[in-house]
């Protein structure tokens, strides 16, 4: 070996060492690395390394070397630190302190429709939206949506830079392309300008599209969204102007929804949830109780709360609605008994009674509903109207043809797309991927990389609502100017910063846009008390919009569609990835749609008879052909869906939106032309015969006699207060062979959930999900009987298959005071508190399921494999530290929100007091829309939950059992109209 | 102890043939072990079952990477295949058990040909089945935390827990059944270590013999011990399958919680012990020629026992059917129905077809003396056992109390992979077994015979 090849050795390394000491010791191993082949001496393996065996001296030298080498190898990774300087956290920001989190009020608007919230930020990352306790369109409600849009902000499949043709392009390289673009455009008057966007109610950019437009008074600007025309629509048509209706439901005694889920989803549905729930809840035989019919052309779970419920084919239910008016003009209700019986309450009730039209209801209908609404004098009282939330009222069908015709005359020289995705939700025949492809520039400013954005030369990443400064009006117009909570994560920019652009103040910052609008509207000397306060508050106080009178006409029968023979086909709005949007959210898909239960899909839906004259059963796939296109997907039997009708919901079987929702369901866009948004006449059904797999999270609907919902009539119980509680006993106090008895001298939590409030809308899960890091797990483990939500929510059917009653129930962990996990743990790992919890201590967990086997819920859920996300990064900002992130292998269930348990006993105990009633309240409770879930403590019997326990329709689930659950029910009372007998409809 | 031979005409022949001395029976079972060829037929044997055994290395080793989900357990049924071969393996071993221990006190010579294979059997299946507890744990590196032991957090398991009880109860049993194996075996390898020829095989069963030296003393003692491990493994016969029973009986699930499972386990496990050891023992009788020393009689016996354990095991079956409906509560009566006629009644069915019905040719002493037709009938039994347990673990927990959570249970493929993995496991220990050490009790062999009555005059 030569001195060259081999400069280094042991000993010349060991004299270098020697040398060295302290601080010198660091600069000369430095020095030492620095040296011209020392990486090479150790990098080199083996191979080179072999030849020094040859001779006894190498081979010595060779092992010497190896343990230089190997000791160095690992000193080697103590490189110097670069000079940084870090800030100690002595002064600490405003009102931050660690390990509290912090409340911000701002809005999340669906549709241009603010959802109110309250947003918990853990050193300054958001990671739990609540409802915002002081909006009238909230009141601390939030519902699934909502809830979810936290994931949504942190969801890493979201357009992270700004793309030209693919490649990464900075913000000034695309400015300066727009600008040129824009010169262009001066001298034409921006002629060949076109922006589309989803419904504006933004106020602050209204005013920006007014300065745009009269920059380029050329230029057009056009909105689109698929869903949701049928309301103002058919106000136009009614009134003659384009007005809002807000319902008050808790004055209504009478309530007829023509296809309407007014609960579920939809402009002020968390509000009308509440309400709604004010006037039907019974908790004693002295009460009254609102009367539901509910007309429907798919089964929703606001049609699961009605006391009537009639299926009806989509293309009936206008004649029906038609026929409603002008009986209850008092020319007779026909032969109908559901007519009559329907016309008779609402005429008992006049004023104080409310006829409510669906989203997804041609505006015939809507104009029809508010003459009727009127002719029952409900207009001004239990319906009231405003000016349009909208800046702009426009036809947007019109809308969107007109852009395609735009784009196909070839005038479109700047395409600028803010939101939306119309490649995927417009109409077929308008071929909109090829139509914007006409346009010469095309730019999207859009939150994914999707379908739309495929066909653009410009993405510019949209920042989420979280991060950005806006404005939106709630369902009654209230205005909530919207805070960033975070920086934006990937960069993006506001549709306010976007058209920002256009007048020629590029680098104008949201906060500044906004500020600037809203100085211009409240001109008072106050502006900067009044903004701080409404963005504290995250509301403008008194904004909302001032009711005005109108009067509705009744409008004249349209031509009736196609008389086609076949199958009529429905289309809806999937609950919760709406009309797509929300697709690429894992929490939305794997929440199971109320009625259908289904996850990850949508589904051909068919009723049991039609399913039989079919020949199919759920899970075949069958091709749905409709004017020529055509979809494929699986078919799932619906229980009181209509015969010889389809329903199809949109939003799914998007292409590109990421991970969660790429190839989630079927794109059902197709079926949907402009000619019949609604509803189509004339689908054929083609089975394939083939089998798809649906995930559904419940297979068993029938209660099989065990009552685990109980039911009554608001008659039975005035009857007989104990009717409910009469229909099991329960076992006596210390029927146990243990000897310890608990005793709870402190606080016994406890929770009453009213199962009459309940709707079904899985707020709850979401909440939870959110609040308790409880992990996703796709499609493949929801079909192996694997979700993780912690609270469930049941849904049985009533009755004949095809018009069954549907009952919900919400379960989780019922934290039995003799729990049948506990003595079945063989590690203690699940134990009972002196407070009543049941406990499941997740680092003594060994899995053996004993547990979740023993629990006769079955509302232990386990980490079968390691669900947790441990890998994205953007993921992990959203975990609430003050919950445990569960690995693989351990049991998890339902806590009460412990975590808010111990906050506030820690509060009362520093302020040397008891915890207060309403102090603390679970995720799921928090946000129920309809109020239809009370905690607290068993100990205060003035507490909410004690007093809700009194009640004569409380129950224990399963009590028979002798395990004393903590969490009991209240029964689903129900006020059916004696005319109309169960089961027999005319 | 007096030669068997009993004049009574329900035996069928003796319990040794005729023509057997001291010195053919040592040289014959002996024999097999160090001066038998080994055949091409046991090397491909032993290869088909070590390849069966690889199933048990990728299942576990997935198992370990990936986690429980590979299984097809969810919620509501959390256990599944892991369960029920345990409870199946921990049965099987039970014949073992009886037939040295419990045959031994009520002096039942006929156990001799028999025991030391059945308690090699025994000692493999509870090897089998003590895997499954651990593997099917959520965190297997954790599953330690079921011992009692002490710990700086002062932690100890949760007594009232019956799969604690499982813990003592299985270890106990494996550790009684080894001790008790060994002790049986060191006459006999006493006996091999002084027939070896080669000196690696004279030390390496000299070492195993421990000193053993025929002395009066020795063999004074070693009945003692017997007899004492006998009386020691006697309640184990029955406190083992109890205990396990108890995983369901204590728990609330119907179809779970009833008081019959104790005794029914018991039967159960004999039942399908017995069962095992005649579908072992009458190839390895027909393979290595031992028809004279394992004879028709045992055979005849074995499945008198067999068959009534199976009377006692319908008895199960129909009480447990009969309460369902008797007692009149929702559940149960649901979960019986369920059972014969839900989406696993073909199991159930298959389950009363194998342990029910089949047995019942064992009432004809005709084929209780066909070595084929027994063979048969010990498979399917062996197979109706597995699907009690099936039945007993998955139609229970699928639909239990709360319609909205029931659900459905398939195994995969790295279900069935542990599970044929432990037969191969199980095999390959026979197949090893077979070939190392004397798979029939000499000496107690030679105590059969006549000659090992010594007629000694009357001193005088």
């Amino acid at each position: 070996m030569s001195e060259q090849s081999n400069p280094l050795n042991l000993e010349v390394i060991q004299k270098q060492l020697e040398k060295a000491k302290g601080p010198t010791y660091w600069r000369s191993l430095d020095e030492l690395l620095a040296k011209d082949g020392f990486q090479d001496y150790l990098h080199r393996e083996f191979p080179r390394q072999a030849g020094e065996w040859l001779d006894d001296d190498g081979r010595r030298n060779f092992l010497k070397i190896m343990g230089a080498s190997l000791a160095l190898a690992g000193l080697s990774a103590c490189t110097k630190q670069p000079t940084e300087y870090i800030m100690p956290y002595v002064v600490e920001p405003e009102k931050a302190v660690a390990g509290k989190p912090l409340f911000y009020a701002t809005a999340f608007p669906v549709s241009g429709i603010a959802n109110p919230v309250l947003v918990e930020t853990h050193e300054f990352r958001p990671t739990k939206v609540e409802g915002n306790p002081e909006h009238p369109a909230s009141l601390g409600a939030a519902d699934a949506v909502t809830q979810a849009s936290v994931l949504g902000l942190y969801d890493p499949d979201r357009l992270q830079t700004i793309n030209y043709l693919g490649e990464v392009r900075s913000y000034p390289s695309f400015l300066s392309s727009f600008l040129a673009a824009l010169d262009k455009q001066k001298a034409k008057n921006g002629a060949g300008i076109r922006i589309l966007t989803e419904t504006v109610t933004s106020p602050t950019l209204f005013a920006q599209f007014q300065d745009v437009l009269k920059l380029y008074p050329g230029a057009k600007w056009y909105q689109w969204e698929p869903t949701g025309h049928g309301r103002s629509a058919g106000a136009q048509l009614a009134f003659g102007q384009p007005l809002n209706a807000i319902y008050k439901f808790d004055q209504a005694d009478v309530v007829l929804a023509i296809d309407s889920n007014f609960l579920g989803c939809g402009p002020g549905s968390v509000r009308y949830s509440r309400d709604f729930a004010a006037k039907r809840t019974v908790r004693d035989s002295a009460a009254g109780q609102n009367r539901f019919y509910s007309v429907e052309s798919t089964p929703s779970s606001t049609g699961s709360k009605a006391d009537h419920r009639q299926a009806m084919k989509p293309s009936e239910i206008a004649a029906f609605v038609r026929s409603l008016a002008s009986a209850v003009s008092g020319s007779g209700a026909g032969t109908s008994k559901f007519l009559q019986a329907v016309v008779k309450d609402l005429q008992a009730a006049r004023g104080k009674s409310i006829v409510i039209a669906g989203d997804d209801q041609s505006p015939e209908v809507h104009a029809l509903v508010h003459y009727i609404n009127q002719v029952l004098d409900n207009n001004g009282k239990t319906v009231l109207f405003t000016a349009p939330l909208e800046q702009k009222p426009a036809d947007q069908w019109a809308d969107i043809h007109a852009l395609a015709q735009d784009l196909n005359s070839g005038q479109v020289d700047l395409l600028l797309i803010l939101g939306g995705n119309p490649v995927y939700t417009a109409p077929p025949e308008l071929n909109m991927r090829g139509a914007i492809q006409m346009a010469k520039l095309r730019v999207r400013l859009g939150l994914y990389d999707d379908e739309t954005s495929e066909v653009c030369q410009w993405l510019v990443p949209e920042t989420h609502t979280f991060e950005q400064w806006g404005d939106a009006p709630a369902y009654d117009g209230t205005i909530s100017i919207m805070q960033p909570l975070i920086a934006p994560l990937y960069g993006g920019k506001s549709s306010y910063e976007m058209l920002a652009a256009f007048t020629e103040t590029p680098d104008k910052s949201g906060y500044q846009i906004v500020r600037d609008y809203w100085s211009t509207e409240h001109t008072g000397a106050d502006y900067d008390m009044w903004w701080k306060r409404s963005i504290h508050d995250g509301f403008v106080k008194d904004s909302a919009l001032p009711a005005v009178t109108a009067v509705a006409k009744l409008t004249a029968p349209q031509p009736s569609a196609s008389s086609a023979s076949g199958y009529e086909v429905s289309f809806h709005s999937d609950p919760y990835v709406l009309d797509g949007r929300y697709a690429n959210n894992a929490w939305l898909q794997e929440l199971p749609r109320p009625v259908t239960r289904l996850t990850w899909d949508n589904a051909v839906i068919l009723s049991p008879k039609t399913a039989a004259d079919l020949k199919v059963e759920s899970e075949d796939r069958v091709e749905v052909a409709l004017h020529g296109n055509s979809v494929q997907g699986a078919v799932w039997i619906l229980p009181g869906h209509p015969n010889d009708s389809i329903g199809l919901s949109l939003g799914f079987g998007r292409r590109r939106c990421g991970r969660a929702g790429n190839g989630a369901g079927f794109d059902v866009y197709p079926l949907r032309s402009a000619t019949s948004p609604y509803f189509a006449k004339g689908a054929k059904v083609t089975p394939l015969g083939e089998k798809f797999r649906l995930a559904a999270t419940q297979h068993h609907f029938s209660m099989e006699g065990r009552d685990p919902v109980r039911t009554g009539t608001l008659d039975e119980l005035k009857k007989d207060p104990f009717v409910i509680q009469k229909e099991s006993e329960t076992a006596p106090k210390g029927l146990t062979i243990y000897p310890q008895e608990w005793q709870y001298k402190g606080y016994a939590w406890g929770m009453a959930v009213d199962l009459t409030s309940c709707n079904g809308c899985n707020a709850c899960v979401v909440a939870c999900q959110a609040e308790n890091n409880i992990a996703v797990v796709g499609k493949e483990q929801v079909l192996n009987g694997r979700e993780m939500h912690w609270i469930r929510i049941d849904r049985y059917y009533k009755g004949s298959e095809h018009d069954p009653e549907m009952f919900f129930q919400p379960v989780a962990c019922v934290h039995c005071e003799n729990a049948p996990c506990e003595v079945v743990c063989p590690v203690a790992a699940t134990e009972h508190d002196q407070e009543g919890l049941n406990n499941m201590v997740y680092n003594r967990c060994v899995g053996t399921r004993y547990c979740s086997n023993n629990c006769p819920y079955k509302v232990r859920r386990f980490n079968f494999l390691l669900f947790t996300d441990w890998e994205t990064e953007s993921l992990k900002l959203q975990r609430n530290p003050d919950v445990t992130v569960r690995s693989r292998g351990v049991m998890e269930k339902c806590t009460y929100c412990i975590q808010r348990i111990n906050y506030a006993k820690i509060t009362a105990e520093k302020e040397d007091r008891r915890v207060k009633d309403g102090e603390i309240v679970p995720a799921c409770a928090a946000t129920c829309p309809s109020q239809a879930i009370a905690f607290g403590d068993l100990n205060d019997p003035t507490s909410t939950v004690s007093k809700w326990k009194t009640a004569k329709t409380n129950y224990s689930l399963l009590g028979e059992l002798n395990t004393r659950p903590r969490t009991t029910y209240l029964a689903d009372i129900r006020n059916p109209n004696p005319e109309l007998s169960t089961g027999e409809e005319s | 102890m007096q030669p068997v031979e009993l004049p009574d005409k329900i035996h069928v022949g003796p319990v040794i043939d005729q023509g057997h001395s001291l010195a053919s029976v040592s040289d014959k079972v002996a024999g097999i072990v160090l001066k038998r060829k080994v055949t091409l037929g046991w090397v491909f044997g032993l290869l088909l079952s070590f390849a069966i055994l690889q199933n048990l290395m990728a299942g576990a080793t997935w198992l370990i990477i990936k986690g429980v989900g590979v299984w097809g357990i969810n919620i509501p049924v959390g256990w599944g295949f892991a369960i029920i071969n345990f409870v199946w393996w921990i049965g099987i071993g039970h014949a073992g058990t009886l037939i040295s221990a419990i045959l031994l006190l009520l002096n039942q010579s006929w156990r001799n040909a028999i025991n030391r294979f059945a308690e090699a059997m025994t000692l493999f299946a509870v090897m089998c089945a003590g895997m499954f507890p651990v593997l099917h744990t959520g965190r297997p590196w954790l599953a330690y935390w079921l011992l009692p032991y002490p710990n700086t957090m002062a932690l100890w398991p949760q007594f009232r827990s019956p799969l604690l009880w499982d813990v003592f109860a299985v270890t106990t049993y494996l550790t009684i059944s080894a001790v008790f194996w060994y002790v049986g075996l060191i006459p006999d390898l006493a006996t091999l270590r002084d027939t070896a020829k080669t000196p690696g095989l004279r030390r390496t069963y000299g070492l195993l013999a421990m000193g053993w030296r025929n002395s009066a003393r020795h063999w004074q003692r070693y009945e003692k011990a017997s007899l004492l491990l006998a009386g020691l493994a006697t309640p184990l016969v029955v406190s083992v399958h109890t205990v396990v029973s108890f995983d369901f009986a204590v728990s609330i699930i119907p179809g779970w919680h009833t008081t019959i499972f104790p005794p029914y386990f018991v039967a159960g496990a004999i039942y399908s012990g017995f069962a095992m050891v005649l579908t072992l023992m009458i190839p390895v009788r027909r393979f290595y020629g031992l028809d004279d020393i394992i004879t028709l009689r045992h055979l005849n016996n074995m499945a008198k026992v067999t068959l009534a354990t199976a009377l006692i095991v319908a008895y199960g079956y129909t009480m447990e059917a009969f309460f369902g409906y008797f007692s009149a509560d929702t559940y149960e009566k649901f979960m019986i129905w369920n059972r014969m006629t839900g989406p696993y009644a073909v199991f159930y069915w298959c389950l009363i077809l194998c342990n029910i019905i089949t047995p019942q040719f064992l009432w004809s002493k005709k084929i209780r003396t066909s070595p084929g037709i027994l063979w048969i009938i010990s498979i399917i039994v062996n197979i109706g056992m597995w699907l009690e347990r099936f039945v007993i673990v998955v139609t229970s927990l699928h639909r239990d109390f709360l319609p909205s959570s029931w659900g459905m249970y398939w195994p995969t493929v790295w279900d069935w992979a542990v599970y044929t993995g432990t037969l191969g496991m199980f095999m390959t220990l026979i197949f090893l077994f077979v070939r190392v050490l004397p798979m029939i009790t000499i000496f107690e062999l030679r105590m059969l015979l006549p000659d090992a009555t010594v007629k000694e005059p009357v001193a005088q």
